[in-house]
């Protein structure tokens, strides 16, 4: 059973698989005991990705993302941090970037360990960055890796973009949210242009045991935790 | 030239006389000869219509004995057969809008328009009005171009001002330039009436469930009946209710445009055959198809408009020395004035068809790209073509180039995109197509129309979860946003019959038969008019003239005396506000008359003042009529005091700071955004099957939206958006006229309790909910419980 231990701030605090973890409205989760921050799916270079094929996207989702995991950083300065894979849009995504946000990535990471988990989207190390690239990483009792595997347990994983729907005086509304049953994590995309998919699809089946689902959906400035029951496909 | 004549005149074979003229006279083409390109194309805003004239043109030339090769092409006609129409092109081409974008956005569009004579445009006043209108004008620009000398030929109804179809017809270079005209009179006046019932007429709705027995005595009596209402609801409910006692067993159809293609076609044919006895519609059937033998017209709601009154009155007979019988029949008390206001409009004539809008920039982007597929382009030369449409002849020069800019690598100000440009200026310095991987893309995502995200309706029999069941019978198509709402086991109205909510699987929604349970009616809008401002200012004048009441049934004028005596009646310039107490809230009730959209976009910005004058608004709601809202502070004692102003509150200058501050987060502007970005070609167009296959890699244009917002706020696709959406969703055009005409003329009554004019709005308090930022606190509501819950156990 899942217990929700007490509301930090805006942000929620959880235990997965026995270790204490803190949701932030940012969609990024912090695990105060090792000071590591990890975020999932930035998909960094989405516009230019799509730019491509010819649809000119705004070339703003870079930075955007960029600002927001700035803001996340200097208000929690963590030790570490895990980028959970499709850290860039595409495989030659870390090659496409403008100097500019470049210097601005670099600024970032200066100071702490990075560690870029692979994804399906780049699946090989960012091209010229620095930073150590990993297939998947453990750490106590949890492991990190971008795409769930059945059977798991103590996971954090990312790449399906958890989102929820929850209905409420005839209205309806969806977020991106953390997908979570106490054993094992779903964390939502961070990227200022990536969609959801909602944890009820089939994509999710067999992850989590449906009594314990909880569902941290973010709000403008904080984390609401909406349980399984509640949730509309 | 213009024809405007009313239905049934036969204006459209009268459209192509002199094409057939001119194709009889010519010489034979000798066996071996090449052949030429078109001679006339016909241009019309359904496919069915074109498909239905094809069949009315070629009995008559097959008749006479003339060789002319009449043809169409469609969305739905075989790519070799359209293959075939370029090398060999028939003599009389009937096609749509999309059609001709298609055509001209080749390299052999030259060839294929160069022998044109002439162009047929019918039901010109009904395509001028919509993005489509603008695709069509700037695609006619193009064929001017092309052709030399063409003679242009627009097929209309009456219309409000047909000097702006005059010029729309032809070049606007000279600007002001107009065609010649020709109307043709009204033929045999319609006879229209007002139902008469004992019953009572009800204070608010839009159902009409009173008049129901009444209107299926007028069935039995007539022949065959055509059953007009707004909305795609109110079809839904009004088929229902006359099944209910349908104790004849009389056939009695329903059409309306999410129903299933195959389903439409089959009431259609039953039309034409004349084996129905009657046919509730929505829009889907107003324009110029002709459907076998109407003989009585019945208007369920108020029409909203004159012009379309008289439209939708056509229908019936079809035929000019016949009179039409037409019954109005009012869901509600300010609907029989409205319904009175329209009757006698149209007995005078007067017309209120809407203004046409300048040509929108997201459809001028598509055209641009369209026109660099058939070949490179001088910005100079084109920018004087695009001018010569009649909704771009306003254009500025620098507007023009953006959307150059926009298109080539979407006009950015962060310049990272120009080696991905699609469109390249050449060393000459004229602009082509990058690839040809960008026509391709080009010719997928032609056309204006961008439909909301739709999910089918399969019915299926198993209940239970909607997980394990598949197939079924296809209904329909409903939006996703009002399936979003509903929870398994929910029961609605959809497709005549009640169905029951078992769930959505991929993009389709399974239902089960739920016969003789209660449905919970679609609430869903489809197709909804907003009041005409000359019927609204007709309305008005009814109510300030006492003497005009007799014409009103008894139980409308007494309503109107006892507000007389209760409160006041404004004038017809006049802007009434009564403020009252109820339970403990207290109301402020305004009477401008200017349409549903209009005032929901000043309910969205008088919640907002009021906000800020301290008397903590609550919510509003919003009619065709008035405009509601409440509050915890007493409005009227605050107003008697000096605290409030409603000079200050209705001053003009709502709609600058207070409105964009207001539009910034809007799902009405994302809403519009989306189908800017569709139309301009940002972001690909759905294309059946090839949707929903991956939800979390699609990128949603409300995204794009904040990015954009945030991060360029005059870029032009935003500029596009703003202008659509004043002119659409949020009337803000109207709303500006009605608070100049109002500024030192409000009336304000301060109640004791309401008045019997505000009866109907206050009803309408818990049925319409208003959209707003209140979604963060429904996900605090929602998460509450469970909050108590650990809290209470932890």
């Amino acid at each position: 059973m899942n217990v929700l231990e007490r509301v930090v701030w805006d942000a929620i605090e959880i235990t997965v698989a026995g270790e204490r973890a803190i949701c932030d409205p940012s969609g990024a989760l912090f695990l105060p005991a090792d000071g590591v921050l990890v975020v999932s799916d930035l998909h960094l270079e989405t516009g230019s990705s799509y730019a491509r094929r010819g649809s000119f996207l705004p070339p703003y989702d870079t930075m955007a993302t960029l600002r927001r995991l700035q803001t996340v950083i200097a208000r929690l300065q963590p030790s570490a941090v895990i980028s959970l894979g499709d850290s860039f849009h595409d495989a030659g995504g870390s090659g496409r970037m403008p100097e500019i946000f470049r210097d601005h990535l670099l600024a970032l990471m200066g100071g702490r360990d990075w560690f870029w988990v692979a994804g399906n989207h780049d699946p090989v190390p960012p091209e010229g960055l620095p930073g150590r690239s990993v297939s998947e990483l453990a750490l106590g009792s949890l492991v990190f890796r971008h795409e769930p595997l059945r059977g798991a347990e103590g996971e954090i994983a990312g790449h399906l973009h958890p989102g929820a729907r929850i209905v409420q005086r005839g209205r309806s509304v969806r977020r991106a949210c953390f997908a979570c049953d106490g054993a094992r994590m779903v964390m939502p995309a961070f990227g200022s242009l990536t969609g959801t998919l909602n944890v009820l699809d089939r994509a999710f089946a067999g992850l989590f045991s449906p009594d314990s689902l909880m569902a941290y959906m973010l709000g403008q400035d904080r984390v609401y935790p909406i349980s399984g029951g509640q949730l509309r496909a | 030239m213009l024809l405007i004549a009313p239905t049934g005149a036969g204006k459209t074979l009268a459209g192509f006389l002199p094409s057939l003229v001119d194709l009889a006279e010519r010489p034979k083409r000798r066996p071996g000869q090449a052949h030429g390109g078109i001679h006339t194309l016909y241009i019309s805003p359904l496919k069915a219509l074109a498909v239905d004239i094809q069949r009315n043109l070629t009995k008559p030339v097959e008749e006479i004995g003339l060789d002319i090769r009449i043809e169409t092409r469609t969305g739905d006609t075989p790519a070799h057969k359209r293959q075939r129409q370029k090398y060999a092109p028939p003599d009389i081409l009937l096609t749509t809008p999309e059609q001709l974008a298609l055509l001209i956005a080749t390299a052999e569009a030259e060839r294929f328009f160069a022998g044109l004579r002439y162009i047929v445009l019918d039901e010109l006043h009904s395509l001028v009005t919509s993005k489509r209108g603008h695709l069509l004008s700037l695609g006619l620009a193009r064929v001017r171009r092309l052709t030399r000398g063409a003679i242009s030929i627009g097929l209309s109804a009456t219309v409000a001002e047909p000097d702006d179809l005059r010029r729309w017809l032809v070049d606007q270079s000279p600007p002001g330039f107009m065609a010649d005209i020709v109307v043709v009179g009204g033929g045999a006046k319609p006879e229209i009436t007002i139902l008469e019932t004992e019953e009572r007429v009800p204070w608010s709705g839009h159902s009409a469930r009173y008049a129901v027995p009444a209107i299926y005595e007028a069935i039995k009596q007539h022949k065959t009946t055509l059953l007009f209402v707004n909305t795609r609801s109110q079809a839904e409910f009004l088929f229902r209710e006359l099944w209910h006692i349908n104790e004849d067993n009389l056939p009695i159809a329903l059409h309306h445009g999410s129903l299933d293609v195959a389903q439409r076609r089959k009431v259609e044919k039953a039309m034409e055959t004349n084996s129905l006895r009657a046919i509730v519609a929505t829009s889907t059937l107003d324009l110029g198809i002709d459907w076998g033998d109407v003989d009585l017209v019945v208007h369920v709601g108020a029409p909203k408009g004159a012009s379309r009154l008289a439209q939708r009155i056509g229908r019936s007979n079809h035929r000019m020395d016949e009179p039409s019988r037409a019954i109005l029949v009012p869901a509600n008390r300010f609907e029989v004035m409205e319904c009175r206001a329209a009757l006698e409009a149209n007995y005078l004539g007067a017309q209120d068809t809407p203004p046409l809008a300048k040509g929108s920039l997201d459809v001028l982007a598509q055209h641009v790209l369209g026109r660099a597929c058939a070949g490179p382009f001088d910005e100079e030369e084109f920018f004087a073509e695009v001018r010569s449409a009649a909704p771009y002849a306003g254009l500025g020069r620098a507007t023009f180039s953006r959307v150059v800019e926009f298109v080539a690598t979407g006009g950015y100000a962060l310049k990272t995109y120009e080696r991905y440009a699609k469109i390249r200026r050449m060393k000459d310095g004229r602009w082509r197509v990058s690839n040809f991987n960008v026509a391709q893309q080009y010719r997928l995502n032609v056309g204006t129309i961008v439909e909301a995200p739709m999910l089918n309706v399969r019915l299926t029999r198993r209940q239970g979860a909607g997980g394990n069941v598949r197939g079924g019978l296809l209904l329909g198509q409903v939006e996703e946003y009002f399936l979003e709402t509903l929870a398994h086991g929910d029961t609605f109205a959809f497709s005549g019959r009640i169905l029951r909510f078992e769930g959505i699987r991929e993009n389709e929604a399974f239902v089960t038969n739920a016969a003789g349970q209660d449905a919970m009616v679609p609430s869903y809008a489809g197709g909804k008019f907003p009041l005409s401002t000359y019927l609204a200012g007709e309305v008005r004048a009814m109510l300030a003239d006492p003497s005009r009441w007799k014409a009103l049934p008894d139980q409308v004028s007494d309503w109107l005396r006892i507000q007389q005596e209760k409160s006041v009646l404004p004038r017809k310039e006049d802007l009434l506000v009564e403020t009252f107490p109820r339970g403990n809230r207290f109301y402020m009730v305004a009477y401008p008359f200017e349409g549903r959209l209009a005032h929901q976009t000043l309910g969205m910005l008088l919640t907002r003042r009021l906000d800020r004058f301290g008397a903590r608004p609550l919510g509003f709601v919003a009619t065709d009529y008035s405009l509601g809202i409440w509050a915890l502070e007493d409005m009227g004692r605050m107003i008697r005091r000096g605290q409030l102003s409603l000079g200050r509150l209705f001053d003009e200058d709502m709609l600058g700071e207070d409105l964009e501050s207001w539009l910034a987060d809007s799902w009405l502007l994302k809403r519009t955004f989306r189908n800017c970005a569709v139309i301009s070609g940002l972001v690909e167009r759905n294309h059946p099957g090839k949707e929903k296959t991956g939800r979390q890699v699609t990128v949603s244009a409300d995204l794009i939206y904040d990015v954009l917002r945030t991060h360029e706020p005059d870029h032009i696709l935003l500029q596009a958006t703003w202008n659509d959406a004043a002119t659409g969703l949020l009337d803000i055009g109207r709303l500006g006229e009605m608070l100049s005409r109002i500024r030192g003329r409000i009336m304000h009554k301060d109640l004791e309790r309401i008045s019997p004019l505000a009866v109907p709005v206050m009803l309408e308090i818990g049925r319409e909910q208003v959209p707003g930022s209140a979604n963060e606190s429904l996900l605090g509501e929602a998460a509450e419980s469970l909050i108590e819950e650990a809290m209470g156990r932890a």
